[in-house]
This record gives structure tokens, sequence and C-alpha cells, in this order.
């Protein structure tokens, strides 16, 4: 057995250009599959991470996503005392009323062409900040209450014209300037400019609430907080897990990255199958007496079809190990696009997982099993009078 | 002629070998166009737009409504001969993943605007009679099976509550880009409800479209029509309707240039499938050609055969790939109806792939023909198999 697998390998390396155009080809294949999957996964990574367990994310019923939401203020009174609502150590409820609105901004880089998207302007209360742990502003400073100051995600800062700190921003008839960036571990609210949400509502002039974002008193009572609030025919709204809630914001989108790209690398793939299947049955051409010469010796049928398949799978694993690690690189790519689902630009980067690592591989190996399967079973069945006499 | 033949013959010494060839270039030109077929699907809204057609919109963003009142100033301003409104209404039909573009616009005006969309007169008669009636496209009638009369429940997602329509007509395109997924209902319906319900939401309006009969004073009208609404709490922007739908592109601009870095890597696999059957092909033939050359065959008579039969194989490939690609190109546009409404293959794919293969036959071939080239005769014949 350890003389069939060395056997193969050195087969492998004997056939250098062929076998390298070959795992070139593969390789190629699986970097696209697993760059497909790495996008759709930085996405939705990053709307995962922008929401917490044990908060939830209020909407009016229906809505979809809280640019679409309206919520009034007698509403979010209702809501805020519920028993379902932790209290600080102070006697506050740990409740935020949120206003989300989008503006359209120019990318920066493309000055002239006209490259706008749209950035998320969120209006804050003060809780909103302890809701969200891991926000902190890294560089400027708060805004000052009563002012047209604005704090922008990382991201936004760098992504849009006038998001910068201290550069100026104009939207609701007047022109905000930004104090402060600040970031969230790589969610998605850097991809968000954060103002006060009084002074939001007053620059849009839209006297209501986007979402209520609170703080669950008990993190396991969610269904019964859920049930009872959703059941209230004051309210029509609908109520989620802020974890969930944001981790929804990526289906479309996650569907979309992940159907084209599949589609397209399993078709790429049936090109390097092919190749793959060029590259063995010249392999088995080029050495019919050879076959020959080892079936005499007293190698079965099936040792010939182990030694063959060994060969295509090392060369379809070498390719597959290659793709991977240089998708590997990717990580250090950032992406920004409009995610279609809340109409909102996102960034975010692409994100290897084991688990897509370990798909590329089966995937790698499948090409190389199916493209070598029929030639090795050529090899396998080459009559040893016919072979050891062919030239 | 009997250079073909033997571009022929030599091009099928290894049958099983060439067919593999091929079908995988053919795959690979195949995925390039089907890759190029989703990113046209990105530009077709711009395509399709008028150059007599302006859309006005709140200049903070889409989200963002103005108010009826504009209606009139815009009607009045210097070089517009139309106007009509619309309003996104972006309701959900039984759940979400049935997603289609739903605009609620000023029925009695909107279609003079758009006379791509065919509708037969007794069902533009009957639209204009009833107010929860609907115009539906072909296509979006065939996705869910509604023919005119249907009622068809919608829930507002920005509109709340249970909104019930009635399909009146179905209307087709006129060219071959006109969107036919499109859901047009009466904007007087929508307006009458929030009138009722929020009056607060009632006499908004998402955008104004404009008609003007002069194109090239494009730019001028639209910067007439903002300047009338500065400083007031709904700014506008009026741009061209191709520039507006150019920002719907520009918003996914990173995903269409992925989609484009890999419709180039097709010309990587094609490349390495070719090359390497042209290298194997080399390396059997080495004394051969050394025989040749021995005959008197110059070398350029080499370059041609060579090179010849790589074109021969890739053209084969490409035009096998374009073949298929045609039906396979048809299925993803209607996969991709819900966000793409047309989805066609264009002339300028046929033609890069054309050039694709003919270039990739051209380059597979540099590397073997060099070796030919420039083997010696004599150790050509000392090389025996």
């Amino acid at each position: 057995m350890p003389l069939l697998i060395s056997y193969s390998l050195k087969n492998v390396r004997a056939r250098r250009l062929t076998t390298s155009l070959t795992v070139l080809g593969m390789g190629l294949v699986v970097f696209v599959f697993c760059a497909a999957w790495m996008l759709s996964h930085g996405l939705s990574e990053t709307l995962v991470a922008t929401g917490y367990d044990e908060n939830a994310i209020v909407i009016r019923r229906s809505s979809q996503t809280e640019v679409q939401s309206i919520l009034y203020r007698d509403q979010a009174a209702i809501i805020k005392t519920d028993p379902g609502v932790a209290v600080g150590s102070d006697g506050t409820a740990q409740f935020a009323n949120e206003i989300l609105v989008l503006i359209t901004q120019p990318k920066r880089g493309t000055t002239g062409t006209g490259a706008s998207s749209n950035v998320p302007v969120r209006g804050v209360s003060e809780l909103s900040f302890g809701l969200r742990p891991n926000m902190k502003l890294v560089e400027g400073r708060m805004w000052r209450p009563g002012t047209s100051e604005i704090i922008a995600g990382r991201k936004v800062a760098n992504g849009f014209e006038g998001c910068g700190l201290g550069e100026q921003v104009r939207f609701g008839t007047r022109d905000w300037t930004v104090v402060g960036v600040f970031e969230s571990d790589g969610s998605g609210f850097e991809s968000e400019l954060w103002g006060d949400v009084e002074q939001l509502m007053d620059a849009f002039g839209r006297p209501v609430y986007s979402s209520l974002t609170f703080k669950l008193a008990d993190t396991s009572q969610f269904a019964a907080v859920k049930a009872r609030l959703e059941d209230d025919p004051r309210l029509e709204i609908d109520i989620d897990r802020e974890k969930q809630y944001y981790a929804n914001q990526s289906r479309f989108t996650s569907i979309y990255i992940t159907a084209v790209g599949v589609t397209v690398s399993l078709l790429f793939g049936l090109g390097a199958i092919v190749g793959a299947m060029i590259t063995m049955y010249a392999a088995v051409a080029g050495r019919t007496r050879e076959i020959g010469t080892m079936r005499a010796l007293g190698f079965s049928r099936s040792s010939i079809l182990f030694v063959f398949l060994v060969e295509s799978l090392t060369i379809s694993m070498m390719g597959g190990a290659l793709g991977i690690v240089v998708a590997y690189f990717l990580r250090f790519v950032e992406v920004s696009t409009t995610n279609w689902d809340t109409f909102a630009e996102i960034a975010f980067s692409f994100e290897m997982s084991p688990m897509i690592a370990v798909i590329g591989i089966i995937f790698s190996l499948m090409m190389g099993l199916v493209g070598g399967f029929l030639p090795s079973v050529r090899a396998a069945r080459l009559k040893i009078i016919d072979a050891l006499r062919s030239r | 002629m009997k250079l073909l033949k033997l571009l022929f013959r030599n091009s099928f010494r290894h049958p099983l070998r060439t067919v593999l060839t091929i079908l995988g270039l053919a795959i690979a030109i195949m995925s390039f166009s089907v890759i190029r077929t989703a990113i046209n699907a990105w530009y077709v809204g711009a395509e399709a737009s008028s150059p007599n057609r302006l859309v006005t919109r709140n200049a903070v963003s889409l989200i963002f409504d103005m108010p009826l009142a504009y209606k009139e100033r815009i009607a009045n301003a210097d070089g517009v001969t139309g106007i009509s409104l619309a309003q996104w209404f972006g309701g959900i039909y039984v759940e979400p993943s049935n997603f289609f573009a739903q605009f609620a616009v000023e029925h009695d005006s909107y279609f003079d605007l758009y006379p791509e969309f065919l509708v037969p007169e007794d069902q533009m008669a009957a639209f204009m009679a009833e107010r929860n009636a609907v115009l539906v496209g072909q296509k979006l009638a065939d996705r869910f099976g509604w023919s005119v009369g249907d009622n068809v429940r919608l829930t507002g997602t920005i509109y709340p509550g249970d909104w019930d329509f009635v399909i009146r007509g179905i209307y087709t395109g006129k060219f071959e880009t006109t969107d036919e997924n499109t859901w047009f209902s009466r904007w007087d319906y929508l307006d009458e409800r929030m009138r009722v319900e929020t009056p607060g939401r009632a006499g908004r309006v998402g955008t104004y479209i404009i008609q003007i009969d002069d194109p090239s004073r494009a730019a001028e009208i639209s910067q007439a029509v903002d300047a009338m609404f500065e400083n007031s709490i709904a700014e506008t922007l009026t741009e061209t309707e191709e520039a507006f739908n150019l920002s719907f592109v520009a918003m996914g601009s990173q995903i269409v240039l992925g989609l484009q870095i890999v419709s180039a890597m097709v010309i990587g696999v094609v490349l390495l499938v070719l090359g390497n059957t042209m290298a194997m092909t080399a390396r059997e033939r080495v004394s051969e050609y050394a025989v040749m050359k021995s005959l008197g065959f110059q070398s350029y008579h080499l370059v041609g055969l060579i090179a010849g039969e790589s074109m021969l194989i890739a053209i084969m490939g490409g035009a096998l790939g374009l073949l298929i690609s045609v039906p396979i190109n048809g299925v993803l546009g209607v996969a991709l109806s819900m966000m793409f409404p047309v989805v066609k293959m264009d002339a300028l794919t046929f033609i890069m792939s054309a050039v694709i293969s003919g270039g990739v036959g051209l380059i597979a071939a540099i590397f073997p023909t060099l070796k030919a080239v420039r083997t010696p005769i004599v150790e050509g014949l000392r090389i025996v198999d």
C-alpha cells in the first residue's frame, strides 16, 4: 500500500508542467468557490455581530426593517413600562428610542462619477450606548446636546465624503459636523452615522421613532414578552431578539451572493473536471507499458485503479489547498455594497471559516474523484498483453 | 484546403482528449456568457430609459418623499411638457420572498409618459374606472399565475395593514428591454386610505416623472426644478431617468466588480485547459516535427500547424459554449426575475466570447510552437517516445 501511494506521488512530480496546469485550474475554481462563501459569510457575520441576544428590538408590524417602521411616542411609553424591560441600578428602564433614516451620500474616491449610496443615520438616545457595550469612541468626542453634531462609524468615515472627522454633511436642511469616530468590533453599526434622536427627528420633521430597543429583564423569558407585546391591540408591533433581527437582514443579499457564486463555481468546476480528465487520460496513455508491467508483476486491477485515483486525488487536493490558501488572504479585502434587505450601504470583509475550508477541500476532492474515475477505470481494464505490446 | 484537412486530422488524433478539451472550453465560455448576462442585468434599467424623461426625488434619499403641491409647480416650469408621479408601495404578497416592484402611480398620466407599456384599450379603461385596480407586467402575471379579474391582497410594509387589489390589466413591453415584472396600482387609492388612517402621510409623493421634449435641455431643466425647492423642508434632486437608474447600479457596484473579476478568470480557466492539451500534443510530436523540418518544411509551416490546431479547437469550444449558453441564460433570467426585470444576452457577449476563444487559441499555441521551432532536428529525431 505505501509502495502504491509513493508511486502515485512520484508520478505527480514526474509530470510537472501538466500537473501544475491542472493544479492551477483546480485552485482557481476552489478560490472562486471559497470567495463566494466567504463573502456571504462575512456579510452575515457582520450583521450577526451587530445585535445582542439579551436585547429586543421593536418595529411596526410587518414593516420588516427599521427604515420602513414608524412607532409613536404613546406606543413607546406603553412598551417602556412593560415588566419585560430590564431596569438599571439607578431605576431607569434600559430602553432606547431610535430613529433610522437613509441619506444618499457620494462615496469617497468617486468624485465626478456620481457614485453615491445610502448611508443609515441613526438617531439614538443616551441609553443606546449602554445597550451596545462594544461601542467605543476612538477619535474626537461625543456630540454636545442640542447641537448639529454627529459621530460616524469607522467605515462610513472612511468610505463616504463629508463623513470623516471634522467634515460636514448636509441633510434635513442643516449642516452636521462629524465630531467623533466610533468603532464597534466591526459590526454593522460602523456603517452608520449616529446623532441625537431628538435633533434628528426635528431636522427631518418626523415626530416618530423607527424602532425601540431594550434590554430584556430575563433573557429566557423572551417568548413570553414577545407574545404579550405582539398580542397587545394598542401596539401592532413585531418584536425580535436584536441579534436575530440583524441576522435576518442578510437574507436577500447573502442568498444572491451564494447562489451566483456557487453556480459560477459549479460551472467552473465542470471545466476543471474536464481538465483533470484530460490530464489523467494522458497519464494513463503515457504509462500503458508500465501498467502492463505492473499487472505482469502481480498487481491487481484494483491496485491499478487505486494508483490512478490517488494520483488524481493528490492533484485535486493540491489545487484545493492552493485555492483555499489564496482565498484566505481575501480576509484583508474590505467590501462595501448595498444590502438590498435594508437598502443601505454596509461594509464588511471576506470571512473564512473552518466550515468553508472543509467544503472547499471536499469540493476539490470531488472534482478529482469524478475527473480521475473514468481514466483510472480505463487503466485498470487494460489487458496485460495489449498493454505490454504497446509501443 | 489541404491545410485545413491536416489541421482537422491532427486535432482529432486523440479524439477523446480533443472532445474533452472542446467540452472544457465550451463550459468555460458558457460560464463567461452567463456571468456577463448577469452583469448586464444590472444595466438594463438604464438602457431602457428614455432621454425625454427626468426623475425628481427628495434630495436626502429615496426613503423621503415630497408634497403633492410640487406637482403644479414643476408642471409649470419652462420646458416641461408632461408630469406624473409614483410612490413605492413595498407590499408583501403572501410572504416576503415573493418580492416584486410595486408602484402606486397617478393613473391618468403615468402611462402617457411611458408609451413602452402596452395595455389593451379595454383593460386600460377598466384600470381608469376603479380605485383598487392594478396593471401588472406579463412576466409578473406568469410568475404568480395571475389573470385579469383576480383579487390579490398585499400586506403593506410601508403603509400598514392589508390592501385588496383587483388585477384589471396585463401589460406587455414594446421593447425587449422593457420591464414586464412590475405592478402598478393607483396612487389615489393609497392616498385616500392614508387620508383616513394617518392624515400626516397623505398627499405625499415618492418620485415625480417629468417629460421634456428637448433632451438637450435636460441639465438646464433639472437645475431649474431643483432651484424652485431649495431651502425647503423637502429639497429635490432631479436627474435624467438614465442617471436615476444608474444610481441603483452604483449601489451594487462592488458586486458587479466582483462578477467582472470572476468573468475575467474564465480566460484563465480556458487557457489552462487548452494550454495543457497543446503542451501534451507538442510533447508527443517532437520527432514528427523534426521529420517535417528535415523534409524542408519551414518554421512558419510548423507555426501554422500548431497555432491552427489550437485555434481550431478553441473556436469549436467557443462556438459550442455560446450555443449552450443561450438556453442556460433563459433559465438564469427566470431565476433572477425577482431582482432583475430583464435578463438577456447581448451582442457584445457574443463578440467577446469569440475574441476570447480565438485569442486563447493563439496564446495556448505559443509555448508548444516555440518548443517545436527551437528543437534542433537531430535532437528531435533522437527522441523515441
